[in-house]
């Protein structure tokens, strides 16, 4: 027993060492080399591209119903028969409708994350009419942007097509 | 249609992985492999370990739960002096005694059930060198007791079933470190963090919006909680956090780390016994069942949800997308979810709590099948022997002949110890689950009412005693009721099984093998892979569906009524 006790130690003393400490180091060292840009968080001076913020207003697209507060990530978990849920969707359609937009499943839910930096690229386009009369845009240039900035299905089958919020803005407030 | 070319990507993927990967592992085990002679020999000096010396039963099972006492104290002190070790930028406090327990029970176990927020409570050095530790060699351990029991089987009239040290040391080094460091470079690559840096301040002018965004030593650690089936992510988010799990590709990749181990074992399985066949049959039954799953909550996932429909969102093409994120979409979301709940992982890249009815549903009751479609690392494969002995048992009696499985008799011992394995974790899950229905703080603990808020916590027993740690994730369970109770059921889950399983390596090992007759009952035939689909089938169904029936099935014929 007690050898095997003394085992256990010298054991978890080297795994510490080798995948505690020498794993984790060395793969930040290759990531730092290979990856800066990923690696750091993807970081712009508009912010992480990787980290959605909140977009209020109608001058520019908005993102999910999420909090975006990186430092508590997670759902919302409402239950699918949940009474707040049911409420909380009601007043987003009302506040999207105010806006003149018929929102899509993504503008009136929350996601996993709870910072979702994309949105469906039918999410985008649906938002066309609030962002061109806010800012006097024709409608089409700002479909083109959203084309310009659609990242497909990743090798044409993964996922979904999506938008980054904070790409497309970022292109939006640069127009003209 | 998009789905069904992810599910034949990545059925291609596992299928030459499970021929390569589990012939690499036989050897692993049986030692005929020394490309990392050089690290592995001054590391058994230093045990003062024979590397040929077998151990019996008894003495492989004592090593094996000392090791894990000594893993659990270690853990446990790391969390509790977080605050005096290096590699804190955020300055987190020391984690308090119930939770440091808990959290360690959670991670030694490969459970990975989560009573904390990642980003608000660990260190970076917790994280590496207490939880990620513990994700390689918890995996290790799940994948030595599966040998073991394969060697009881390949082993005749022999009193070892052999070393313990050996097999840890070896899974470790030749097997999960090689992969994860390969696969933490594709996540970087991808978009996943991997920093030592603490986190950043934004700032963006455009809409005055400012953001602390956390950082860390994130795709290392990704990597081996989903290669190990572990679960535990670095932050709340887990696998949903764009970065722990950035593009769809990502999202691919983790699905299959999680499955690679678990279904290649029944290769090794095959050949160790000196019969593939017989390890396609039981691949065979994982395989009906997890495609199955897959498919049914695909489908469940691309309906619409109750609450969105009552508040007036009458076109949901998209499907239930509350918790899910846009890039993944349904599909792709629980593709991953199913993955995770039925390898014991526990990792989730969309909100569990927010699937719909019967999509949860799938998810609890892939669990409630005893984690063997395919289980966990190791676990899946050692759970699935003592369901096919329990198999090979009911056969034997329907035709009125003492069983035999793999030319081993299976007598009154060999059955006490396969069925004390099987109903471990019910019993653990439905008691625990009155006893908690029964105690206000703990059902005050729900955040939905009616049936979901049932479902919250049976989900929660379920997931701890299958060493799952998957939540719907709506339950605050980081109090004492929880933190003690979760811990009983993650210790009772694991070892409970374990130590029988263990057992009957020794007893199977010490004996010969009986000559096959033409009245031997084939197990690498269809007909007992159906049979073992049945048996698996009734002991979740029978145990399980009152309680089913009270959570998730109540809450699918409430027929939009709302709680």
């Amino acid at each position: 027993m007690a050898k095997q006790f003394i085992r256990s130690v010298l054991v978890s003393l080297v795994f510490l060492v080798l995948l505690g400490v020498g794993y984790p180091l060395l793969e930040t060292g290759v990531a730092q080399l290979v990856f800066p840009y990923q690696a750091n968080g993807s970081l712009t001076s508009y912010g992480s591209m990787e980290v959605g913020q909140q977009w209020g207003g109608t001058k520019f697209f908005h993102g999910r119903l999420d909090p975006y507060t990186p430092l508590a990530t997670g759902g919302s978990n409402y239950g699918p028969t949940s009474k707040v849920l049911q409420q909380q969707t009601k007043k987003a359609i009302e506040m999207w409708h105010r806006l003149g937009v018929r929102p899509t499943e993504e503008l009136v839910t929350n996601s996993g994350s709870g910072v979702d930096p994309d949105v469906s690229v039918q999410s985008a386009l649906v938002q066309i009419p609030m962002v061109s009369k806010a800012r006097g845009i024709p409608a089409t240039t700002l479909r083109n942007l959203i084309r310009k900035y659609t990242v497909s299905k990743q090798f044409g089958f993964l996922g979904e097509s999506y938008v980054n919020v904070l790409q497309l803005n970022v292109a939006l407030s640069k127009l003209k | 249609m998009d789905a069904v070319l992810e599910i034949a990507v990545l059925v291609v993927a596992l299928a030459i992985t499970w021929r390569f990967l589990g012939a690499y592992m036989a050897d692993v085990y049986s030692g005929k492999l020394k490309w990392l002679d050089t690290v592995e020999r001054p590391i058994y000096r230093l045990l003062g370990v024979d590397p040929k010396g077998g151990q019996s039963w008894k003495r492989y099972g004592a090593s094996l739960l000392i090791f894990s006492l000594v893993s659990l104290l270690i853990t446990y002190l790391i969390l509790r002096v977080q605050n005096l070790l290096p590699l804190n930028p955020a300055h987190m406090k020391a984690v308090t005694p119930a939770l440091a327990f808990n959290t360690a029970v959670s991670f030694v176990t490969n459970t990975n059930w989560q009573n904390y927020a990642g980003e608000q409570t660990m260190s970076y050095f917790s994280q590496m060198a207490a939880l990620a530790v513990q994700q390689f060699v918890s995996a290790a351990v799940g994948i030595a007791v599966a040998i073991a029991l394969i060697r009881g089987f390949s082993n005749r009239g022999s009193s070892t079933i052999g070393n313990f040290w050996v097999d840890l040391v070896r899974g470790v080094l030749y097997i999960l470190l090689p992969i994860a460091a390969l696969a933490t470079v594709i996540f970087v690559g991808e978009g996943a963090v991997q920093t030592l840096s603490g986190a950043v301040t934004v700032h963006n002018v455009l809409n005055n919006a400012t953001q602390t965004i956390p950082r860390g030593p994130v795709a290392s650690m990704e990597a081996i909680k989903q290669l190990g089936t572990n679960g535990g992510g670095f932050f709340n988010a887990n696998g949903a956090s764009p970065f722990e799990n950035p593009t769809p590709l990502t999202n691919l990749l983790s699905v299959y780390l999680l499955l690679a181990i678990p279904f290649s074992l029944t290769y090794t399985f095959g050949k160790m016994v000196g019969s593939v066949r017989q390890g396609l049959a039981l691949l065979g039954v994982m395989f009906v069942f997890f495609i199955v799953w897959t498919g049914i909550t695909i489908i469940a996932e691309h309906g619409a949800n109750p609450a969105l429909s009552a508040a007036g969102l009458h076109s949901q093409s998209v499907g239930n997308m509350v918790g899910k994120e846009s890039r993944f979409g349904t599909s792709s979301s629980a593709i991953y979810n199913i993955a995770s709940t039925q390898t014991s992982t526990g990792s989730v890249d969309s909100s569990m709590d927010s699937y719909t009815p019967l999509g949860g549903m799938m998810a609890l009751s892939g669990m409630m099948l005893g984690e063997v479609t395919p289980g966990g690392v190791g676990s899946g494969m050692y759970t699935i022997l003592l369901f096919a002995i329990v198999t090979v048992f009911i056969a034997g009696l329907m035709v009125g002949r003492t069983p035999e499985y793999l030319g081993k008799k299976i007598q009154a011992k060999e059955m006490k110890l396969a069925s004390l394995g099987v109903l471990v974790m019910p019993i653990t899950v439905l008691v625990l689950t009155g006893v908690a229905m029964l105690v206000p703080s703990a059902t005050d603990a729900t955040l939905n009412k009616g049936p979901h808020g049932f479902t919250e916590i049976l989900y929660a027993f379920t997931s701890q005693a299958n060493n799952n740690g998957s939540a719907f994730a709506g339950l605050s369970s980081n109090n004492a009721f929880y933190n003690i109770m979760g811990a009983i059921a993650m210790w009772l889950g694991r070892f409970g099984v374990i130590v029988p399983s263990l057992a009957l390596a020794g007893t199977l090992a010490s004996k010969g093998v009986v000559p096959a007759s033409s009245g031997t009952f084939k197990t690498d035939s269809a007909l007992f892979g159906a049979l073992l689909i049945g048996v698996i089938l009734v002991v979740g169904a029978l145990t399980f569906f009152p309680a089913l029936a009270l959570g998730p099935l109540a809450e699918e014929f409430s027929k939009g009524r709302l709680f």
